[in-house]
């Protein structure tokens, strides 16, 4: 499990210093490693390492869908708990699912699972919607971004 | 100062762009020099993947190159969505105070659901405990104060899927 991964100091400072600003040069890693203290071999082996222990869920570009004219739609479903397995799988297998995250509430909010469709379009994520509940036999509730005010993902590492 | 975030303008992308974003979506090439790696890949010179890449960091097509972290795993263990009902009226000026934050790293103004979903405000907290998260809650609900008329926090309890982007290579 990520959580019981062991980070060093450098793998800290790979992460923290690393979540943005990566160079666009002939040998960026290089440079990184440079700024880190460490040598570029070093740094490659440690970004393949952060990567296989799922420390890191991606190293390299992060895209903003909607600037390409793309969509990024937050839905919600309600899954019973005798089904949960089996709606995982399903809603999880189609590539237009980005993220998926189970939830919980103290007020027993009723939508337990919530997932982020990422499509080049209205119409396909539509389309994905429609899939997900003919399959499931259950209701999508979407989530559309009317407006965004703020989205900056970095943290500071405290593992 | 945090900025608010820049209104998306649509902008599509040529078939040379969208070729590097399927071809990066994934991860940047772990060897030393990645873009000439992407260049073969794409029959091209590394000269115009960089240009390309810096050409849609500039357009905010990329937010940013570098590490994504799996935030469980950096000792983010407690990620709470917060959720409140304001008044449409006053959202855009809640939504940037709320946004303003700098425990904040998602705010969003969503459609109610109604009855289920009285919220409007999406406001997401990370922290290393439910009662970290519960604490900076706590702050958010006296920003808002009287205006909200209720608010709830969902807690994820488990990481079902995380890939991020794929496009897919047809047409």
């Amino acid at each position: 499990m990520p959580e019981s991964v062991a980070l060093d100091a450098v793998d800290r400072a790979i992460i923290e210093h690393l979540q943005g600003g990566f160079p666009i040069s002939p040998q960026p890693y290089a440079v990184a490693a440079t700024s880190l203290g460490i040598g570029e071999a070093d740094l490659l082996a440690r970004l393949q390492r952060l990567l296989d222990a799922r420390v890191l869920t991606r190293f390299g570009p992060l895209f903003q869908v909607e600037r390409m004219g793309g969509v990024f739609l937050l839905a919600a479903m309600h899954v019973p708990p005798a089904r949960w397995s089996e709606v995982v799988d399903l809603v999880n297998s189609f590539p237009e699912v980005a993220h998926n995250y189970q939830r919980e509430s103290a007020q027993q909010c009723a939508f337990n699972m919530w997932f982020v469709l990422a499509s080049e379009s209205d119409a396909a994520v539509a389309t994905t919607i429609r899939r997900i509940e003919e399959a499931s036999g259950l209701p999508v509730c979407a989530f559309p971004k009317l407006r965004e005010y703020f989205v900056d993902m970095r943290l500071a590492v405290r593992a | 100062m945090r900025a608010p975030a820049a209104a998306g303008a649509n902008l599509s992308l040529d078939a040379v762009d969208r070729a590097l974003v399927i071809a990066t979506q994934g991860g940047l090439p772990l060897v030393p020099q990645p873009y000439e790696r992407l260049a073969e890949a794409l029959g091209c010179s590394a000269q115009e993947v960089m240009g390309r890449l810096q050409s849609m960091l500039e357009r905010g097509i990329i937010r940013r190159i570098g590490a994504v972290p799996n935030h469980y795993a950096i000792g983010y263990t407690a990620n709470g969505m917060s959720v409140w009902d304001v008044p449409d009226e006053q959202i855009d000026e809640f939504g940037g105070k709320v946004g303003a934050l700098d425990f904040v790293t998602h705010c969003y103004h969503r459609p109610r659901r109604l009855p289920d979903w009285p919220y409007n405000l999406f406001a997401m907290v990370h922290g290393s405990s439910r009662g970290e998260v519960l604490a900076k809650v706590a702050i958010i609900a006296d920003l808002l104060g009287e205006a909200c008329r209720a608010h709830d926090v969902l807690f994820s309890t488990r990481i079902l899927k995380k890939t991020g982007l794929r496009i897919s290579g047809s047409d």
